[in-house]
């Protein structure tokens, strides 16, 4: 026991001497989260809306009044006609355009019918989806209000569908699970593969078998310090989300925490299984980069939409420990829901610990031989 | 542990000691005793088959057949015992750069289970005797080649183990710095610690109370350099290494 704490000394040593390495990985998470929660948002902000209609029409003025007053558009004004006005798309003066068709006023009132054209910059496409339903949306309820009879008739105006758990459509809370499985997977995968490889390629390792320490003991003591450092990048990602993105945590936090000491444990398994195979820190980091953070960038679900990907991609998915951990987050984080939901992403991820840790102890042993 | 050693003359006793890896047979049945205090030469080509004998000497690998204990201990059956009573360091210096020296000598001490305070007089009698004592603080990194060696070698006898295992220690360091090294082998030699050395340099070999040279997995001769020399009847290690080398 006395070596091993000897050697998380040792270990914590190395970290303290190497500040630029340390300040990094503790920045990261914020830069991260920062980055994702603002820079990177496809929310509705700030678009610039303009209304196309010929003659002066109660009805139009009720939708664009109603248009104005919500936060996210802001009016462009101009007496453009319909060409003209697809110029100033084109020139991104404009990112929504409102037709009213010929007499809509007096068609709305006499047939309960009549057409809104509604243009959108597509060259941005989740904005101009967002953008269309959410102008459709208040374009509905203006027309709901004046004409209740009318909801079926509305020509080009279409519904747009309710949106659970992220009412205001904020990007962020999409991006926090997926910061938390990406950070979490860099520290404890990336991390410790390197820093046990690096005692391959200095020769100390050598020194170390040779001595009466324990193999175990090195591994585990590699772990411990990178450990910590996940948790205290858990709770700076935890703290940032809630007081600063304004993601609330809905669910048990305790089990928040729990799962991710599974995902923890599970990324420092594969950390080691890539340092059992692996001779130099640059082929460390190449394979858990490519490996390890490819994956759980892009299949995890955390910027594209598993659903969306071809069929085999999605089995694929299957395999990537960041999807199991990321949909856990959303549930509890998110959603709010109970243990009971996460059950089966938490059965996911301790078979694949398993095998890794069986993996690289096997090929541990195997090297000693 | 120490009974053992005194009723045991020979620090290492092996017996027909063998490893194969699947066909290819890296160490055939070599036989040989060390004795205590001595300076062992375990000389041989790249591929004769020395680190697969080391390893075994040392608890890594297990022999695939014969006999061996070294400090009193079998190598098959009680390696972590070997390991516990041999010192063992390498061509790469076996210090973390990273560290402090005395950083490097409490890590050390740790792993062989010294108590704290054991580690700190040997720490400074070991710097004293080195005339290092200024350099306590220093991180390995920044000290020149030979210095961190004669360090390596310091940490590597600091738990005083009954045998020190050198693998090519002087690997790469200036003829003025490997004179000065063989100066602290003398030393543990005297203290009573058996030094067991490969080395490519064959004026390292004239050092040695006796050498074995190692070819195609077998020892072939094992004798005093000046014996191998008179037999031979040439002047150096380095002619004795090529005469053997041409049969």
């Amino acid at each position: 026991m006395k070596q091993f704490l000897v050697f998380v000394r040792k270990e914590f040593l190395h970290i303290s001497r190497d500040v630029r390495t340390i300040l990094i990985l503790l920045l990261m998470p914020i830069v991260q989260i920062v980055l994702f929660g603002f820079a990177l948002t496809n929310e509705v902000q700030d678009v610039k809306v303009l209304f196309i209609s010929n003659e002066s029409n109660e009805t139009a003025a009720l939708i664009n009044h109603r248009i104005l007053s919500s936060p996210y558009f802001i009016p462009v004004e101009s007496q453009a006609s319909a060409t003209e006005a697809e110029n100033l798309m084109k020139s991104n003066q404009v990112s929504l355009i409102v037709n009213y068709s010929r007499n809509f006023n007096e068609t709305m009132v006499k047939e309960g019918a009549g057409q809104i054209e509604l243009i959108a910059d597509g060259s941005d496409p989740n904005m101009a989806s967002a953008i269309l339903s959410y102008s459709s949306a208040i374009i509905a309820a203006s027309i709901k209000e004046r004409m209740p009879a009318s909801l079926e008739n509305m020509g080009k105006v279409s519904l747009s569908t309710e949106l659970l758990y992220n009412p205001q459509m904020k990007s962020s809370y999409n991006f926090v699970p997926g910061v938390m499985g990406l950070i979490l997977m860099i520290i404890c995968a990336m991390m410790t593969s390197i820093s046990i490889v690096r005692e391959k390629e200095t020769g100390t390792m050598e020194i170390l078998l040779v001595s009466p320490i324990r193999p175990m003991f090195i591994i585990l003591s590699k772990s411990v310090p990178y450990f910590i450092l996940s948790v205290i990048n858990l709770a700076t990602i935890l703290l940032l989300s809630v007081y600063v993105l304004k993601v609330p945590v809905t669910g048990s936090l305790f089990w928040l925490v729990m799962v991710s000491f599974i995902f923890i444990f599970v990324s420092l398994t594969l950390g080691l299984l890539i340092s059992s195979i692996t001779h130099t820190q640059v082929a460390a980091m190449l394979i858990s980069g490519l490996a390890l953070m490819m994956p759980a960038m892009l299949l995890s679900g955390m910027i594209f939409p598993i659903s969306n990907m071809p069929e085999l991609l999605q089995v694929f998915t299957k395999f990537v420990p960041a999807t199991w951990y990321i949909l856990a987050v959303k549930k509890l984080m998110i959603q709010g829901l109970p243990l009971i939901s996460e059950v089966t992403e938490i059965a996911a991820m301790c078979p694949m610990a398993a095998v890794f840790l069986s993996l690289s102890l096997k090929q541990f042993k195997y090297r000693l031989e | 542990m120490n009974s053992k050693e005194s009723q045991n003359r020979n620090i290492i006793e092996v017996e027909s000691l063998t490893k194969k890896f699947g066909s290819f047979t890296a160490v055939n049945s070599i036989s040989f005793n060390v004795k205590k205090g001595e300076i062992f030469g375990f000389l041989g080509a790249n591929g004769a088959g020395k680190t697969t004998a080391i390893k075994m000497l040392c608890g890594l690998l297990k022999p695939t057949s014969g006999q061996g204990t070294v400090a009193g201990y079998n190598i098959a059956t009680s390696p972590e015992m070997v390991k516990r009573n041999i010192g063992y360091m390498s061509q790469r210096f076996s210090l973390y750069q990273d560290l402090k020296v005395w950083e490097n000598f409490r890590l050390f001490g740790g792993i062989y289970g010294m108590k704290s305070r054991d580690i700190e007089s040997v720490t400074a009698k070991m710097l004293k005797d080195l005339g290092f004592e200024k350099e306590r603080n220093t991180v390995v990194e920044s000290l020149p080649a030979g210095w961190k060696q004669k360090l390596a070698f310091s940490v590597a006898i600091m738990h005083n183990p009954a045998i020190v295992f050198l693998d090519e220690p002087t690997g790469g360091v200036a003829p003025e710095a490997r004179r000065q090294f063989w100066e602290l082998i003398y030393l543990a030699s005297q203290k009573g610690i058996t030094v067991f050395v490969t080395t490519h340099y064959m004026d390292e070999a004239e050092y040695c109370n006796r050498v074995t040279i190692m070819k195609d997995g077998a020892i072939e001769v094992i004798d005093t350099p000046q014996n191998l020399k008179s037999n031979y009847g040439v002047n150096s290690m380095d002619e004795v290494f090529y005469e053997l080398a041409k049969v």
